[in-house]
Parts: C-alpha cells; structure tokens; sequence
C-alpha cells in the first residue's frame, strides 16, 4: 500500500479484536464474550458508510472504538493514521471522528440549544469569537437556527437528533459515526436526520458512518457493510447487498420491501432483477417486462 | 403532581435589573441579606421597602410573582412569629394566662422578625426572577473560580447545576409516566397514612432510580466523546463583563449598607 493512498484512509481496522468480560463478586473474571472478532475494515475518506447487523453482532462496540470510547483487546484501529490505543492521540481522535448516539435526551447537556452545541468547542479551549462562528454555523447546517436559544425539552426527537449533529459539527469533524440515531424517532423525525447527514456527506465531504436497523436507510448509501458476531459479512454497494436476499435473511436482516417482491417475483421464474431498491425502479422494470414480451 | 413544579422561576422581561451582570447581582444580595441582620429597627426596614419597592419597579416582573415565593414559606413565618410572641420576656405585660405572657417587646421582635423573612425572600426572589439559570450558573463558577486554590471545585459546582437544570425537568415528566403506569395498574400514591405512603413510592422509585443512573451513564459517555475533560483549558462561548451599569449598581448596594448601618449606631 502505497503512503498517498494511506491518507485517504480516515478508518483502517487490522484484526480488530474486543471483548467484554463479566466479573464476579470477588473481583474475578467470570465470562468472557468477545464482541469483536478480527474484524478488518476500510473507510475512504468522504464515503457514506451504512453498517447493518441484528441485535448483538457488535455494531455499537465498533462505533465506541472508532471514538476510541472502548479501546481494543488485539489488533489495530488507526482513525486517520493515528493509533486509538495510543493514549496522546485521545482528544485528536474524538474531535476526527465525532459520536452521534441513539438516546436525543441523554447526549444534550446543556438546558439551551446554542449553549449545547457549544459545548464540544468550548471543551476544545477554543476562543469564545471562533466558538460563537461555529455554533452559528452548525445550527445553520442543520436548519435549526430559529430554535437557537430554545431548551431541548421542547423540541421533537428529529430536531434534538439534529441538534446533537451540530454539537459534533461544531467539533469540525471530518467523519461523523450515528449510532442507531433514528431508532427512537417517528417517521418524520427519521427523515429529518437522514435528510440532514446526506447533506452534510455531500456538501462537507465529511465522512459518515451510518448503525441503522431501518434497510430503507441503507438504499442512498455508497457502501453497505454487513456485521455477524463480531466479524464483516458483506461488504459492498447497497443493490448487490440486497440482492442477495436468501443470505441477509440467513443473518437475520430484512430488505427493501420492493427487493423482496422482486426476489420472489424471480423465484417464480418472472424474468426480473433483484437488484431493485426503490418502487420507481420497479415500476420502470416492469413496464419493461411487458415490452421484453 | 409533578408538572407544577417549575425549575428556577425565572421571569423573562428586558428590564435594566434583568440586564445586570449576574455576578454583581448575586454578590448584591447576598449584601443585601446581611443587611436584613443588620438592620434591628422598623426606620431600617421602612428605608429597605422603599429600596425593595424601586428594585420591584424596576425590574418590571409583576408583583405577584414576588409574592408566590411568599406563600411557601408563609407557615415558618407564623411559626418564627409565634415563638417570638411567647418566648420573649419583657417588662410590658399585655396578657398573662396560667404562666403564659404576652409582652409588648415580644409583639416586637415577632414583628421585626416576620418582615426581615419576608424581606429575605423577596430579595432574594428578585435574584431569581430576573435571572435565567445558566447566567446564575455561569456567575456561580465565576464567583467561586479565585477560591479554587483552596479547594473549592467551581468548575464541577457548575457542571452539576448545568446538568440538574436539564435532567430536573426530563426526571420529573418521567416520575409521572411511570406513576401513571403504576396507577393504571391499581397502585394507590394519594391515600393512607404516612408510611402506607412511603411504601407505595417504592415502586415509583425503584424504576426511576435504574433509569436515572442508565441516563447518567449514557450523558457521560456522551460528554466524553465530546472530549469533555473537566474545567481545564476549557474555554466559554459567552463571556460575562461588567459595565457601568453594573458599578453604578454597586455602588447602590454600598450606599444602601453605610445608611443601614448608620441607623443601627447612631
Ligand atoms: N457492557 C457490556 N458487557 C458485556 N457484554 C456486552 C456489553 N456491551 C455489549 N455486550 C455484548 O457484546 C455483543 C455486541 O454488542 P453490541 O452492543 O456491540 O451489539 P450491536 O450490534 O450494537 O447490537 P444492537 O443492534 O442491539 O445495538 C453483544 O453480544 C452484547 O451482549
Ligand atoms: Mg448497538
């Protein structure tokens, strides 16, 4: 691997190991679960990464590394070549890759929108000009800015998702890891923070690691990547993942709905793809069915 | 049961009293207090309504709000009231039953006692009124911050009341969530006698301590992953500064203790 493409790498993982261990009352290790297993990855700069997995494949433990909130057993995680084991590196690494998480009420800290996403600045020891141009700016990012001085409790779960979005964005990240940020939302609040992280993927190039249980979620993305018990899957653009519906149902995962229709179409030997994610591709395929008679 | 309950009442309005440093306005009644103590005649406390009365107006917050802190507080003042009736001697019998008196001088005392609470809380309502809670928060930790050398941790002092003003709120809508659930089910909060009530908060307590303690977990790996590391290098987005305003201001407080104080001696 050439020093050059080596830059563009914001995430490398090598046989990325971690487990939990259960202690007892004495203090002593009773079990062990190793929630991590070799796991090796690469994320490109820019790109918008969805990873998917049932419950307990180690989603959540992998995106607490790459903020370096848990820190590995064996194996190396680099976040923009730096090494998260390597204790100096601690508050470069969350300020590179900053954390969305599932809960809206318990990452906001402060009782005012702006003085929360001030909060990631003000920890960095920024100037207080500097830190009032940022918070500006995300709130703005997020097209929050006319609850600017409002208290979170009064706002609807998408809007304090997107409020937690800012205070990272008010870090100037270059990647933003979303931990099952749309598990607790409506469907208006979902579509809300999903809207917003395309945004920023497009017009920030800031790099987005997307956790989701929702497929749908999973159709705009530039990769797909697949988690089993501590190990990647698949790994691939989302319509030759979904293609592939007798394997992702094996893992325990859905698909799009229309995939689905269009995979049982073909099982009973209708000439159609599978590679289909959203209904105007498949009302296109079909129309071409009639004239491929 | 839980949803009156409001968090610092603060009293939003765009008053000269509301414009203050908060710092000054908290050093300012904590004088003012001390010169509730100094004060022991009704001149005193006919120049400090005069003085409370301006600051009312001033501060354009209705006067019932100043008078709501009032009613909390309205048994202790009968009670302090009362106490001073009967317990103090004096040479001015004005009723006497079975070894129970009632003297002029303890008409007194009950009487400079009762205003100098009322006075207390108004004053100190006027804090609160005209101050939101993050500026008190923020003039907190500014006010603590020299005495830190000697140990006093302003820093966290502040990130605890932060944190309280916004978990209070979410706490307590979810105190009467799960009181619901448990009434829905047949539990009993408002009947019984005083420990046939503490027992049915067990079940309301439990669940909102486990949550409690999972949020908290959660908040602190949230600020952690916002590279939160205590008040060191850290920085402020909004600065407090002093103006003229706010000297004028203290020079108003000062005057006030010399004329309080010069009644008390003279
Ligand atoms: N604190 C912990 N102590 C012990 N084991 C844990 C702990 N946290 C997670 N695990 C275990 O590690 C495994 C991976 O958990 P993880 O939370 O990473 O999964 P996940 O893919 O995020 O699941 P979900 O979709 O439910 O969020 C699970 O089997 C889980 O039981
Ligand atoms: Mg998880």
């Amino acid at each position: 691997m050439k020093a050059g493409e080596d830059m563009e790498k914001i995430i490398t993982s090598k046989g990325l190991i971690y487990e939990y261990y259960t202690h007892n009352d004495k203090g002593e290790i009773e079990s062990k679960h190793r929630a991590l297993d070799e796991l090796n990855l690469e994320i490109q700069k820019g790109q918008f990464v969805v990873i998917l997995g049932h419950n307990g494949s180690g989603k959540s433990t992998l995106a607490k590394h790459m903020n370096a909130i848990l820190h590995p057993t064996g194996g190396t995680l680099l976040i923009k070549g730096m090494d998260v084991k390597d204790q100096k590196n601690l508050w470069d690494i969350r300020q590179t890759a900053g954390m969305v998480f599932q809960n809206p009420d318990n990452q906001i800290i402060a009782a005012i929108v702006e003085e929360d996403v001030a909060f990631g600045p003000e920890n960095l020891g920024i100037e207080p000009k500097e830190i009032r141009k940022r918070v500006d700016e995300s709130i703005n990012a997020v097209q929050m800015a006319e609850y600017m001085t409002h208290s979170p409790n009064l706002l609807s779960g998408g809007q304090k998702q997107r409020i937690a979005i800012a205070g990272v964005l008010a870090m100037k990240p270059e990647c933003i890891i979303l931990d099952e940020p749309t598990a607790m939302l409506d469907p208006v609040g979902r579509k809300e923070v999903l809207e917003t992280i395309y945004r920023l993927n497009k017009k920030e190039n800031i790099t987005i690691i997307h956790i989701t249980h929702y497929m749908e979620e999973a159709i705009k993305a530039d990769r797909v990547v697949v988690m089993d018990r501590g190990k990647i899957v698949m790994d691939d653009t989302p319509r030759k993942i979904f293609s592939q519906v007798e394997k992702l149902k094996e893992l325990g995962l859905d698909v799009p709905q229309v995939t689905e229709l269009a995979f049982y179409m073909q099982k009973q030997g209708i000439n159609i793809s599978t590679e289909i994610l959203t209904i105007e591709e498949m009302v296109d395929e079909i129309w071409q069915l009639n004239s491929r008679k | 049961m839980f949803r009156d309950i409001t968090i610092g009442q603060y009293y939003p309005a765009n008053s000269l009293i509301h414009k203050l440093d908060s710092r000054v306005k908290i050093i300012a009644t904590f004088i003012f207090i001390i010169d509730l103590f100094i004060a022991n005649n009704y001149i005193g406390y006919g120049i400090t309504s005069i003085f409370l009365g301006i600051i009312i107006f001033l501060s354009k917050v209705p006067i019932k709000y100043m008078l709501k802190g009032l009613k909390a507080i309205f048994v202790i003042i009968l009670i302090t009231g009362a106490l001073n009736i009967f317990m103090t001697p004096g040479e001015h019998v004005l009723w006497s039953y079975k070894g129970i008196t009632i003297t002029g001088e303890g008409l007194y005392t009950a009487g400079l006692m009762a205003t100098r609470l009322i006075f207390l809380i108004i004053g100190s309502s006027i804090l609160t009124l005209t101050t939101s809670p993050i500026q008190l928060t923020d003039g907190i930790e500014s006010i603590l911050n020299p005495f830190k050398k000697i140990g006093i941790p302003a820093h966290e002092v502040a990130m605890m009341m932060t944190i309280a003003l916004r978990f209070i709120p979410i706490l307590l809508e979810e105190t009467d969530k799960i009181m619901k659930a448990q009434m829905a089910r047949g539990a009993d909060f408002e009947s019984g006698g005083i420990i046939k009530r503490a027992k049915s908060l067990i079940p309301l307590l439990v669940p909102l301590f486990i949550s409690a303690f999972r949020r908290a977990e959660e908040l602190a790996m949230a600020m952690e992953a916002r590279c939160y590391r205590g008040g060191e290098n850290r920085t402020r987005m909004k600065q407090l500064v002093i103006e003229n305003k706010d000297y004028i201001a203290m020079t108003i407080i000062a005057i006030f203790t010399l004329i309080m104080i010069l009644i008390r001696f003279i």
